[in-house]
């Protein structure tokens, strides 16, 4: 069974037809790239995933469930992740709580026991905190606990970002564009940690990148999208000789007569 | 044991007030100033859990002041006093003694019902939308008491004082101050627990990035709603005891001027910081009364101050740090819970 199923997506922001007739399976444990020159829908397509759109026309279903409609706070409590183009941390907060307010759909005490300092206040939070600092260990943040997210380097910024995703434990995970604005040395490390998060989480990766480096070194298999239809989907190798893939990002070859 | 030290301290304070006034020590205008301070306290913190903490925009905080202040009041003449518009008291005199905190939490619910009336179709606005609905609501809440007539309409409403006479009859304290030093201890306990339990923190995540929170799981229009209810909640209780410090309010005191100055200590203290938002209601309360011989130029004063910190020091006071962060040391005093 598909981990996620997307059949028929048509989406459109007033007359623009964002996403036209988009479908895709995924299976679990599959590493799929999305890729696609500025505006072709891509992230659209992560935030019509994530429940932040609902889609005009079509089905969403994630492990076999209808999950279109659903409010982004219920479609993550079900397991789906995302990271952002642009990296969105709470930066009046340590990285420590960056990790720990991420946990919220799963912190299982209201207000009352908030205010109280009840017996379950003190368990749960004591369970997210210890849960918090494990996945600063994993993702080797140790040292910037209380440190504020804005004064960590790009780098790092991504790597917490991406931890914060995986601290709702999700079975998909949805990365825009990780290496956006990144350097070689970061570009390396970053491919080398979502091969690892894969393998350690088991995860399914939905990935929107720019870099060909990146896209050609981890993933499977590729979709590539176009004014909001999908126009090759296939192994690297193979999106690489599309032609059609080569004349939406380089243009038409035109033959002009003398 | 440490734990407590900080309500130790507190109670003693209050004790010492306390008996100063009772002795004669402290005159009635000082207490006056005392029970005006412990009321903005709980406006302002209350305020800064919205505009501060919750990054969102609302400006009529004195609405919700005054569904406290009139509920509460109807409540405490109809049940303890003979006036003409009740008639009879339902209940003793006496009782009001032990009534009193019962009907100011009843009056700060309906201002949270208020709050919650507001605030469950504003969610999905924000910034400006929400000022304008806050505005508004702001105006309605005061010209429709202004057109019950039952209730006194724009010419007030009065007889609180019976009440509080009734209950120094009973014992002679000053019990209204001793509710204001009460409720002004448990509206900064409730707020402290809330704004640093990672279910609270979720209203931060929604000043730093919306986007972001709801994404990663929280349930932004339930926790705005929470925020806005309790908020004005607690607003309903400053009107409450703000209406037996006066014996007497009319709508004229619950104008958009009323939220304005709420507004100017919740920016004086700093957004986002509770040591700051009790700084500055202490600090701007006394400002006012020592500059009380200005007259009419108090009112220029006033905003020249306020545009000179807004030049120098656009953070506030505290900026969103708590006193415990500039003075570490004060930690041992104030232990957090340990995890």
């Amino acid at each position: 069974m598909a981990i996620l199923e997307l059949k028929n997506i048509n989406h459109y922001f007033g007359g623009l037809h964002a996403v036209s007739d988009f479908s895709l399976k995924v299976e679990e444990g599959e590493l799929i790239g999305l890729i696609g020159p500025n505006g072709a829908g891509k992230t659209t397509i992560f935030n019509l995933v994530s429940g932040f759109y609902k889609p005009t026309e079509g089905e969403i279903g994630f492990c076999g469930k209808s999950i279109s409609g659903l409010k982004p706070h219920e479609v993550t409590g079900l397991g789906i992740a995302r990271t952002f183009q642009n990296i969105r941390l709470w930066n009046s907060m340590t990285v420590l709580e960056n990790l720990c307010i991420s946990q919220h759909y799963r912190l299982g005490y209201g207000f009352v026991d908030s205010v109280l300092q009840t017996r379950r206040y003190v368990d749960k939070e004591k369970e997210v905190i210890k849960s918090a600092r494990e996945f600063l260990e994993i993702l080797d943040l140790k040292e910037c606990e209380n440190e504020y997210p804005k004064n960590l380097p790009y780098g790092l910024q991504r790597r917490l970002e991406i931890g914060r995703a995986l601290t709702i434990r999700p079975r998909l995970l949805l990365l825009d564009e990780p290496a956006a604005g990144m350097t070689a040395g970061d570009i390396e490390q970053l491919i080398k940690l979502v091969k690892w998060i894969r393998e350690k989480f088991k995860l399914t990766i939905l990935l929107i990148e720019h870099q060909m480096k990146v896209v050609m070194g981890l993933c499977e298999k590729i979709c590539v999208l176009d004014f909001g239809e999908i126009i090759a989907e296939g192994i690297p190798s193979e999106i690489k000789k599309n032609p059609r893939v080569i004349k939406a990002y380089l243009g038409e070859e035109v033959t002009v007569n003398a | 044991m440490k734990r407590y030290l900080p309500f130790i301290l507190y109670g003693i304070l209050c004790f010492v007030v306390i008996a100063g006034a009772r002795s004669g020590l402290i005159d009635t205008y000082q207490q006056l100033i005392i029970m005006f301070i412990g009321i903005n306290i709980i406006l302002c913190s209350s305020l800064n859990l919205i505009n501060g903490y919750m990054g969102e925009f609302s400006c009529g905080h004195a609405g919700f002041m005054a569904v406290g202040a009139y509920v509460t009041s109807i409540l405490n003449v109809w049940l303890f006093t003979s006036s003409q518009i009740f008639g009879e008291p339902v209940l003793s005199p006496v009782a009001a003694v032990f009534l009193f905190p019962v009907t100011l939490i009843v009056g700060g619910i309906a201002a949270a019902l208020a709050g919650l009336l507001v605030a469950i179709p504003s969610v999905r606005t924000r910034g400006d939308y929400l000022a304008i609905i806050t505005l508004a609501v702001n105006y309605i809440v005061k010209s429709s008491i202004e057109n019950i007539q039952v209730i006194g309409g724009a010419r007030g409403f009065m007889g609180m004082g019976k009440v509080v006479d009734s209950m120094t009859g009973v014992l002679n304290l000053p019990w209204v101050m001793i509710w204001i030093f009460a409720f002004t201890a448990f509206c900064i306990w409730v707020l402290n627990h809330f704004v640093n339990s990672t279910y609270g923190k979720g209203i931060i995540a929604i000043r730093d990035d919306e986007i972001a929170a709801e994404i990663m799981s929280v349930d932004t229009n339930r926790m705005k709603i929470v925020a806005f209810t309790l908020s004005s909640g607690m607003a309903g209780v400053a009107g409450g005891l703000f209406a037996h410090v006066l014996g007497y309010i009319n709508p004229g005191s619950f104008t958009i001027m009323k939220s304005t100055e709420i507004m100017v200590m919740v920016y004086l203290g700093g957004m986002g910081s509770l040591s700051g938002s009790v700084l500055s209601a202490v600090s701007f309360t006394l400002l006012m009364e020592i500059l009380r011989p200005l007259q009419v130029y108090k009112w220029v004063l006033i905003p020249l101050l306020l545009i000179i910190l807004m030049l120098f020091r656009p953070e506030g006071i505290m900026g969103n740090r708590e006193l415990t962060d500039v003075f570490p040391k004060l930690r041992r005093f104030f232990p957090s819970k340990e995890l």
